[in-house]
């Protein structure tokens, strides 16, 4: 630590004295062996960058800008691009953030501002605990109990509200009461749905830690002001919290992303831009690689890295803002989310 | 808010005291008109709802009976505390029936979600064949009493080892290493792990697949997958590792330095014994995400029905793989067997997170009582032995020095 030279530095002022110049061979192993780790681990990860745009451009530069542009994808004959999945990617992922941060930050409010003490550990813990279920099981509750269950709410919305575009379903009469459900089923919504419920625990876990670091001498404050509780927390915690809520989401976003199985599970793949949220068929990047990878030829091959390449700027730029948001709030000063 | 945050006046003009640390008050008041409004509104959204959906109306469905009652239940509580109440009082009542109804759906809904899959599994769970056989032998008709996920298990097992045995002694020496050698270098690695904790983890997956299987001509393996957790869980381990390693006060590392002991000695007996308990957990948070990812092992680890123990041949498949391609299959049998693997899974993740808790639960540096005890105990055994070196030979001067604590 640097800190800790300085300050024996400090201490041993008449002569300067630089404990750690040289002390001995095995300190010196010792800090060559951990310098070794760090190359290594940068080998690994800039292998990893590196191969994946060595093999990326290949597709690209077959592609050229068309690659942003095409929404099929059939890179052996030269026509694929990724407008159709990375346009499925973004749709989902607004739709899990739409649902999942009312929901985050109301449990994350609930749980530093009005929980019992005694409940507040427990509740911490569970949250915690749904952050790390596997998302095999998300997926699953997904296809067989929320699938079949939500395509009532499905159908309501698109009776009432499909005046707004987004809300329209296409092929579906309301008036028809033998309609089939199907053009329900295997929507962006639904696989909103079910990332939703995957990223809000890890939104909340974030939004919680921020909201108990506010300083108890400002709540105080406002309640000393005649704050009610809800003025406390419009006052004081949100505005204290604002960084952190909005890196918390960034994160979550990050996560819905490039969320691969939840929405492989229930998507039906269709490969044009398909702006019916609430319509069967949709698609993500994620779900492009898992379904072609195993067909791909060696071009197909460069294509798909082509596509996860993209979806890996994008995770990137998402993660990057968030922690830099965080970090430069004031609440975000302290903690390490 | 600017009126609030003022209160923090630059030190100086008001002579700061020294005040004991902090504690939050509590706010729970909860008065008798408070809960009948409540349960008032309650029941009578619940009446108008039911009055709407039986006789007025031709409204059907239990989701939208709920949402319904929902929503006449706020209109109707808002209008009960607004007839005794002015705005901002109206307004945080309000708010907090909103914020508990947000917490109580979310909670909820995820507790449900296992619970769903823990009650859908039963089934298979209930046969001890579900634990001791795998599908091999299992045809497709053959009912949930034939076959098992032994080999997920075996391979769930397998592919975590090896991915454990990769990323934990890269991981902490590279998080010893952000710590203890800090310079441009490290900032640099920081940053770059911190940009591979965005890899989607199906992009790791494809990395693996592209290199180690169609570029270096490894078969879907074990080891292949075991390599891509790794590729996926390492700037996960380092980052928490690192967050947990800059915990450590830095008072302990500079009284080691002041003994004389040269760095590895100071991270060896003082930083990693001190930040045990949370590396531990960085390592058993990371294992619980690398266990339950589905999407690398996909690509690199095929999918096999037999019990394969052979990490270099041979598809081998973990729990989550199972389940996902289980449930693909249109046999009620195969879906059954598929959330039996999913409840399994589950249950080791709760095992972990469980585990987790139980070490990490304290920051570095505190003790639990019998660790106390230890050092305590191990602390007055040097200072005899030093003691008695200094009585051996020659006396040296009187100073006794009282028993060292080895930090509080």
């Amino acid at each position: 630590m640097a800190n800790g030279v300085e300050t024996i530095q400090r201490a041993t002022e008449p002569v300067p004295r630089r404990p750690h110049s040289d002390s001995g061979w095995a300190d010196r192993l010792f800090r060559s062996t951990l310098r070794g780790g760090g190359f290594l681990v940068l080998l690994v990860m800039s292998l990893v960058g590196g191969f994946l745009a060595y093999r990326a451009w290949e597709a690209l530069s077959e592609a050229g800008t068309s690659f942003l542009t095409t929404e099929t994808w059939e890179p052996d004959v030269g026509e694929f691009g990724i407008a159709a999945v990375i346009t499925g990617t973004a749709m989902i992922a607004a739709v899990a953030i739409a649902i999942a941060v009312p929901l985050a930050l109301g449990t994350a409010l609930y749980i530093s501002e009005y929980a019992p003490p005694r409940l507040r550990r427990t509740l911490v813990s569970l949250v915690d605990l749904m952050a790390a279920v596997p998302s095999v099981v998300y997926g699953l509750w997904g296809l067989f109990f929320l699938q079949g269950e939500i395509v009532g709410l499905a159908r309501w919305i698109s009776t009432y509200f499909g005046w707004f575009p987004p809300f329209d379903v296409t092929g579906a009469d309301p008036r028809d009461p033998l309609a089939t459900a199907t053009v329900y089923t295997a929507s962006t919504f639904i696989a909103g749905l079910v990332v939703a419920l995957m990223v809000a625990p890890i939104i909340c876990s974030i939004m919680r830690e921020v909201f108990s670091q506010t300083p108890v001498g400002e709540r105080e404050g406002a309640l000393a002001l005649g704050a009610t509780r809800w003025g406390v927390i419009s006052s004081v915690v949100l505005p204290f919290g604002r960084g952190g809520m909005i890196g918390g989401t960034m994160l979550g976003l990050g996560r819905a992303l490039g969320e691969t199985i939840g929405v492989y599970m229930i998507i039906s793949p269709v490969f044009d831009i398909q702006w019916h949220v609430l319509q069967t068929g949709g698609n993500s990047v994620s779900a492009l690689i898992a379904l072609r990878y195993g067909e791909a030829t060696s071009f197909g091959m460069s294509a798909l890295m082509a596509a996860g390449l993209a979806l890996f700027v994008v995770t990137l730029i998402v993660n990057f803002a968030a922690s830099s948001i965080v970090a430069r709030s004031r609440s975000g000063a302290e903690s390490d989310s | 808010m600017g009126t609030i945050t003022e209160h923090r006046t630059p030190a100086g003009h008001v002579a700061p005291t020294p005040r004991p640390p902090e504690e939050r008050r509590r706010l729970g008041t909860l008065r008798a008109t408070d809960v009948y409004a409540a349960v008032g509104a309650a029941l009578a959204a619940l009446s108008i709802t039911f009055l709407l959906f039986t006789r007025f109306t031709g409204f059907t469905g239990g989701l939208g009976f709920a949402a319904t009652a929902y929503a006449l239940f706020l209109g109707l509580y808002t209008l009960l505390v607004s007839l005794e109440e002015d705005g901002p009082a109206v307004r945080d009542r309000v708010a907090s029936v909103i914020v508990h109804s947000l917490a109580a759906l979310t909670l909820a809904a995820l507790v449900f979600v296992v619970l769903y899959t823990l009650l859908e599994g039963r089934e298979a769970l209930g046969n001890l064949n579900f634990f001791t056989e795998d599908l091999v032998a299992a045809g497709p008709l053959d009912p949930i009493t034939v076959g098992g996920i032994r080999h997920a298990v075996v391979g769930t097992l397998v592919e975590i080892t090896i991915a454990l045995l990769i990323t934990v002694p890269t991981g902490l020496v590279c998080a010893v290493f952000l710590n203890e050698v800090p310079g441009r270098l490290a900032r640099f690695v920081r940053t770059i792990v911190e940009a591979m904790t965005a890899l989607p983890s199906i992009v790791a997956g494809l990395f693996v697949y592209a290199t180690a299987i169609l570029a270096l001509g490894l078969e879907k393996s074990a080891l292949a997958a075991g390599l891509a957790l790794s590729v996926m869980m390492l700037p996960i381990i380092i980052r928490s590792a690192d967050v947990v390693l800059r915990l450590v006060p830095g008072t302990l590392r500079e009284a080691a330095y002041a003994t004389g002991a040269p760095r590895w000695r100071t991270v060896w007996h003082v930083v990693l014994p001190t930040a045990r308990s949370g590396l531990t957990t960085a390592v058993i948070l990371g294992t619980a995400r690398g266990i339950g990812e589905t999407s690398p092992v996909l690509l690199t680890a095929g999918y096999a029905t037999d019990t394969n123990t052979d990490p270099l041949h041979g598809a081998m498949t973990s729990l989550p793989l199972a389940a996902f391609q289980l449930v693909r299959s249109p046999e009620p049998a195969y879906i059954a067997r598929g959330f039996g693997a999913a409840a399994v899974l589950m249950a080791l993740v709760l095992l972990l997170f469980v585990l987790a808790r139980i070490i990490g639960g304290r920051g570095p540096g505190q003790l639990s009582r019998r660790q106390e005890h230890r050092r305590v105990a191990g602390s007055a055994r040097d200072l005899r032995r030093i003691e008695s070196r200094r009585a051996g030979p020659t006396n040296g001067p009187g100073a006794p020095g009282k028993p060292a604590r080895s930090h509080p």
